[in-house]
């Protein structure tokens, strides 16, 4: 088996990226699949801390690339998942630490004994970027259903195009179907439209997803009590190639929005 | 009161979801072909002094514009030419 490198990217900070892949890490190993998710974010890291792995680092990304130990002491495993590891990034260094090649190495030897390599890119279209890409197979798009974000997903999709890189597919993260509903949000069909590439995930917006990050718990290890956690393991199941409808997302029902509607007429 | 409002809603101001969506629409077409609105305007100029060297043309109401669809961007270029009795009219 040779793992498929999956690049999540985006462009803007601040959409989700860390949190996509951490919980991405976690339903994959959830369902059997042997992940490597690896922190590219070198000089900003935090995918140890959304996985709750902070306090067990020994070496990192530069480590292994400088030579001073090998590939396999820079993986941190998950205690509650034994078939999930973590590749964190150098804190205490900066991007220029790190070449293309060096990407392209590391996942080369990780490979072999894994199914899915998934690098946490850093925001921007800099060398950070360059390097998370160079040993892409696939690339994930992280957006929100707002003017920024989109435009900086729409400048990525242009760069990886040029690249030929690919296939890229896009997740929209935050989407709140209240506010959508009364166009006060671009909705999935918009945005889909506008950046004319493959949607592979919805994610809706949730405050459980802060509750978990605060606990270094990633929502996908719960997935049977929320919304977002169940989102995940969707999206795991379609990298991995299965046909998953998209599933509704929660609106109200007509009772709901008869109540809703007899309420803002009382006002 | 409701349904009244909702006749009155029918000339509303457009959502901000749908403002969002039109802004983005021309930002995206501009960043993906590099077609600034300046350089719009220095081509609707030049277009402009070129063919009114060869015919007449309504130089007010000349228009550049940029357009885009999925998978196509275009330039569109619309140029009223001045006919004769527009001409004596003016």
């Amino acid at each position: 088996m040779r793992a498929r490198v999956i690049t999540v990217t985006s462009g803007k900070g601040g959409v989700g990226k860390t949190t996509l892949t951490a919980n991405l890490g976690v339903a994959l190993a959830m369902q059997g699949q042997r992940v490597v998710a690896i922190d590219a974010d070198v000089g900003l890291r935090n995918l140890d801390m959304m996985l709750g792995l902070e306090n067990r680092i020994v070496y990192d990304l530069v480590d292994v690339i400088e030579g001073r130990c090998r590939l396999r002491q820079a993986l941190v495993r998950d205690k509650r998942l034994s078939e999930l590891f973590l590749l964190p990034a150098a804190q205490t260094r900066d991007k220029s630490a790190v070449r293309p090649d060096d990407m392209v190495r590391v996942c080369e030897s990780l490979r072999e004994q894994h199914d899915f390599i998934l690098i946490d890119s850093p925001a921007g279209i800099e060398q950070g970027f360059r390097y998370a890409l160079a040993p892409a197979d696939e690339i994930l798009i992280v957006t929100n259903p707002e003017v920024a974000a989109v435009r900086d997903a729409d400048r990525v999709i242009g760069l990886i195009e040029a690249e030929e890189q690919g296939p890229a597919r896009l997740i929209i993260n935050r989407i709140e179907p209240d506010m959508v509903r009364r166009g006060e949000m671009l909705s999935i069909a918009d945005v889909v439209e506008l950046l004319s590439i493959d949607l592979i995930g919805i994610v809706p917006e949730d405050k459980a997803i802060l509750v978990a990050t605060n606990r270094g718990q990633p929502l996908a290890f719960s997935s049977d009590s929320s919304l977002a956690g169940q989102v995940f393991h969707n999206v795991a199941r379609r990298l991995r190639g299965e046909d998953v409808p998209f599933m509704p997302l929660r609106e109200p029902g007509m009772l709901e929005r008869l109540f809703r509607f007899m309420r803002s007429e009382g006002n | 009161m409701g349904f009244f409002k909702h006749l009155m809603d029918r000339r509303r101001e457009p959502s901000s979801g749908e403002v969002a969506k039109k802004r983005l629409r021309l930002v995206l077409a501009h960043d993906r072909t590099s077609v600034s609105p300046a350089l719009l305007n220095t081509l609707k100029d030049e277009i402009i002094t070129v063919i009114s060297r060869h015919v007449a043309i309504d130089v007010e109401d000349v228009q550049v514009t940029f357009s885009q669809s999925a998978h196509e961007s275009r330039l569109v270029a619309d140029i009223p030419l001045l006919t004769g009795r527009r001409r004596r009219n003016k």
